[in-house]
């Protein structure tokens, strides 16, 4: 019969597609972002960090990096705790993204300072030789304009105060853009508890083990490399991290706490490397004399060349 | 050429622009792909990857894709309902809209201008663009069918009515928004609950625009060109009636092990399991409707396109409902998997479609045979190496990159970091790079052989090309 009736073709049509639709588009709005979703920790973006969100969304970041966490052993381990849905009510849009060409973004805030930032945005490469993120050099040129992010702010009804606006002033895109960074992911208090805690002693298992040594010349070139040079003659001089030219007088236990807990003060926790690999690292910092770094400058790192 | 009443002109230049913007598309597709290789490729600000990327979706969605259904819609509804077009007036003003909507598109989306939304980046002044463009076309197309002379509705207009209703529902809702300036929004949905909705809309523009169109196309052609009806119509009713109804459920299927609630993902993992039925119901009716014509493969370009394009649909129907299985997903989700289902979905299934309906009725709407049968079975082996190269490139270098994603030392720590992984997927980009090339050389074939058809002297058509 409906295939003689077009307009009632339609109307069953539309039905069909509307059972689907409610049970599982409409009905959640009931639960989602209510009441058992919502953290007290987490607060509304700021007008800097706002402006940066947008930037973000027209450089159109989402095409390469995620910012949703999985409740899987290899997604906490590389990234942090799993994403809850409620540090996400203020996200309007959401940026879950659906491609990881680049690391997930959702607890990046806090990993790095905004020094390393603001150099892995001009040059991602300079930083990360095997990286194919574009370089935004332009974004310092930028200003943001304040009267507009006053009007966002309202917009979404974001709580804020004058004087955060006239900060705004001479502020520029990737000021805005690296403090929407920092923010993300740290409004719950993940990294202080996932800080592992080393249990007993710690014991050097690898002295003068040339073997481990040689791995932890690898780790560092892959984990290390884009913040420290190895030597004093630096080639280029504004490395985020102090050279690490002379580590024989470092106490092993204490370059091995370092590296496993960070310092807060810009040196990133490397807890996620394993207690085994920090040591190949120490034992091949301790062992490293300047002169005999040829093989882990920056820049000469197997697999893609530039 | 008008003899029969029915109204070629605007459909032609459907197919033009259609052609136009598929080969944008494509072009962008090649620069992106050699960008992810080459990153000082990346010419900021218009140029950089997180811009074209967008727009090469949306030229290939939209642009080529729902053109061509513009183009093929509008010959296949007169056919079927033995009549011209409701409105030839209305389908010309929808014709320079719709290019005016994808020309500002493209502007905008390279100046930044976009909602984040997969799909659905169009800020909100070219939202309004396409509601208007949907509706104009909506009207013609049902006004068409509501006052046809032939009094039954074939397969491929009732796919096309669920076309027409379900982009309308999707699009609209996903589209709520607040403007705070004139190229400039905030989604009116917040996280999570802006997620699914997106979702639902994401995995919905591939039921109603990746899906239903092209078997709209394919149910109409296929027969014509084997001269073999369709096997079962039971078999079409039932694959049409379930096929929409499930698909809705589905969407959530894109956003496994995220917050969404659990019971949301379950639904969708359940109903994209049961979509292979409807899906496959299809693909049965297509080799069946073959039933002794096989030997056509050999002999026939039209039908090689066909088959193998639904082919490709069998595949990517069974792919797609293992995807949304948790621990599959878990594995694939996020990885370089993906892009390899997809192109097999758009540059296989939609695009093979495509190519053969523009070529089904090139001979009418031009009154000439198509120029050179040799060109067209160059045409198809181009696209199809080039196609296959693409999306096998993909699954396996998403295989590696996710068995090094997940890959843990004896002591319980990731063996990777993220850039090592990423050091180990150049090989594969490459390869992928070049696929695209050679998919772009099968494109040029396909253009060529049609302007020369367009430039040959006029000639009686055969039988065969008439009956079409
Ligand atoms: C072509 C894809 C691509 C685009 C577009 C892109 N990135 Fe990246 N991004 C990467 C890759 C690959 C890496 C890993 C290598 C590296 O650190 O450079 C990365 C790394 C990062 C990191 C470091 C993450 C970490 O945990 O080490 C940050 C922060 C970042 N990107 C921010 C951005 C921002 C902000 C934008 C938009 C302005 C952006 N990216 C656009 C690919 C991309
Ligand atoms: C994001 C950049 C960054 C990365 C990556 C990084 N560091 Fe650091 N590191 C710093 C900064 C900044 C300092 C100095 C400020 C401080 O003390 O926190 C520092 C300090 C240090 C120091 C103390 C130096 C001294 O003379 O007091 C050592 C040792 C060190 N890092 C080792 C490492 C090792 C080993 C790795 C790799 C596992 C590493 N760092 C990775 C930024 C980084
Ligand atoms: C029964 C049918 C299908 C099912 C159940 C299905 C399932 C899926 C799933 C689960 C994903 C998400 C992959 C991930 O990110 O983890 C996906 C992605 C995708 N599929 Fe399919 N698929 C089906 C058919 C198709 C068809 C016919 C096309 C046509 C081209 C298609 C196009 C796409 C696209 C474009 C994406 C990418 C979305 C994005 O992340 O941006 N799919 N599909
Ligand atoms: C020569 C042909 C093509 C090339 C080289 C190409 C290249 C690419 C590249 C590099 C990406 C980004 C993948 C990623 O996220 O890693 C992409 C994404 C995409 N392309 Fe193409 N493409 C081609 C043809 C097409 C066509 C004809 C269509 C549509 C009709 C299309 C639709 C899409 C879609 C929907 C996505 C998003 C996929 C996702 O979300 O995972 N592509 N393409």
């Amino acid at each position: 019969m409906w295939e003689k009736k077009p307009i009632l073709l339609l109307v069953l049509a539309t039905l069909a597609i509307m059972v689907g639709t409610v049970i599982t588009m409409v009905l959640p709005f009931k639960w989602i972002n209510g009441e058992g979703d919502r953290i007290a920790s987490v607060k509304p973006y700021n007008a800097l960090q706002l402006a940066g969100r947008d930037v973000y969304i027209r450089e159109g970041c989402n095409n390469c990096h995620s910012q949703v966490v999985r409740p899987l052993v290899a997604d906490v381990l590389r990234y942090g705790d799993y994403s809850k849905s409620g540090e996400f009510v203020y996200d309007q849009p959401h940026l879950w993204g659906s491609r990881r060409m680049g690391p997930d973004l959702a607890r990046v805030g806090g990993k790095y300072p905004d020094a390393w930032h603001v150099q892995h945005m001009k040059q991602p490469k300079v930083m990360i030789p095997q990286s194919n993120m574009p370089a935004y050099t332009a974004l310092v040129g930028n200003a943001i304009d304040p009267a507009y992010t006053e009007k966002k702010m309202k917009v979404l009804g974001f709580p804020y105060n004058q004087a955060e606006i006239q900060a705004l002033a001479g502020k520029t895109e990737l000021d805005a853009l690296i403090a929407y960074l920092q923010k993300l992911g740290s409004d719950i208090p993940w990294r202080q508890q996932a800080k592992a805690v080393v249990v007993g002693d710690l014991v050097n298992p690898f002295v003068n083990d040339a073997a481990a040594i040689a791995e932890g010349a690898k780790l560092f070139d892959s984990n290390c490399d884009s913040c420290h040079d190895l030597k004093m003659e630096s080639d280029d001089t504004d490395d985020v991290g102090p050279p690490l030219t002379n580590m024989k007088d470092f106490d092993e236990n204490d370059l091995f706490t370092l590296i496993h807990d960070g310092t807060g003060a810009g040196m990133p926790s490397f807890a996620s490397i394993g207690v085994t690999g920090i040591w190949k690292i120490v034992n091949f910092l301790k062992n490293h004399k300047e002169g005999d770094d040829e093989g882990h400058k920056k820049g000469d790192d197997e697999g893609h060349e530039k | 050429m008008e003899k029969t009443g029915y109204n070629y002109d605007i459909v032609k230049s459907y197919v033009h622009w259609s052609i136009l913007w598929g080969t944008v598309a494509v072009l962008v597709g090649v620069l992106i792909a050699f960008q992810l290789v080459y990153p000082s490729l990346n010419l900021e600000p218009y140029l950089t990857y997180g811009r074209l990327r967008p727009l090469h979706t949306n030229a290939g969605i939209f642009g080529w894709g729902i053109g061509s259904f513009f183009a093929l819609f509008f010959y296949i509804v007169q056919r079927l309902c033995r009549r011209p077009l409701w409105s030839v007036g209305l389908a010309r003003f929808q014709l320079y809209f719709f290019n005016a909507t994808i020309i500002a598109a493209a502007v905008t989306l390279l100046l930044g201008f976009n909602t984040s939304k997969e799909y659905h980046e169009l800020e909100w002044p070219l939202d309004i663009m396409v509601v208007i463009l949907w509706v104009v076309f909506s009207i013609n197309i049902i006004m068409t069918i509501v006052k046809r002379k032939e009094e039954h509705m074939y397969i491929s207009l009732w796919y096309m009515l669920a076309t027409i209703v379900g982009v309308a529902v999707l699009y609209i809702v996903n589209a709520a928004e607040i403007p705070v300036s004139l190229f400039k929004s905030y989604s009116a949905y917040a996280g999570t609950n802006d997620a699914n909705v997106q979702w639902w809309f994401g995995h919905n523009a591939v039921a109603m625009v990746l899906t239903a169109p092209p078997l709209a196309i394919f149910y109409y052609f296929l027969p014509k060109s084997t001269g073999v009806p369709i096997y079962s119509h039971r078999m079409s009713i039932i694959a049409f009636w379930s096929l929409i109804f499930m698909y809705l459920w589905t969407g959530a299927h894109h956003l496994i092990w995220t917050p969404v609630p659990d019971w949301i993902q379950t639904l969708a993992l359940v109903f994209s399991l049961m979509l292979i039925a409807p899906s496959w119901g299809s693909v049965f009716n297509g080799y069946l409707s073959m039933g002794g014509q096989w030997h056509q493969m050999r002999e026939n370009y039209l039908v090689k396109f066909f088959i193998l394009g639904i082919t490709f649909y069998g595949l990517q129907t069974l792919q797609g409902p293992s995807q949304a299985v948790r621990t599959f997903s878990a594995f694939i989700h996020f990885t370089e998997w993906v892009p390899g289902h997809v192109h097999m979905g758009t540059m296989g299934w939609v695009s093979m479609v495509l190519f053969a309906g523009v070529y089904c009725i090139f001979p009418k709407i031009y009154g000439r045979e198509v120029y050179s049968i040799p060109l067209a079975n160059l045409h198809f082996w181009l696209v199809l190496i080039g196609q296959l190269i693409y999306s096998v490139s993909m699954w396996i270098a998403g295989i590696q990159q996710a068995s090094m994603w997940h890959s843990m030392n004896p002591d319980g720590n990731l063996t990777y970091t993220f850039v090592e992984t990423l050091a180990q997927l150049y090989p594969y980009w490459t390869i992928r790079a070049v696929s695209g090339v050679i998919y772009l050389a099968g494109v040029l074939v396909f253009i060529y052989n049609l302007i020369m058809t367009a430039r040959s002297p006029e000639a009686s058509l055969s039988a065969a090309a008439q009956n079409v």
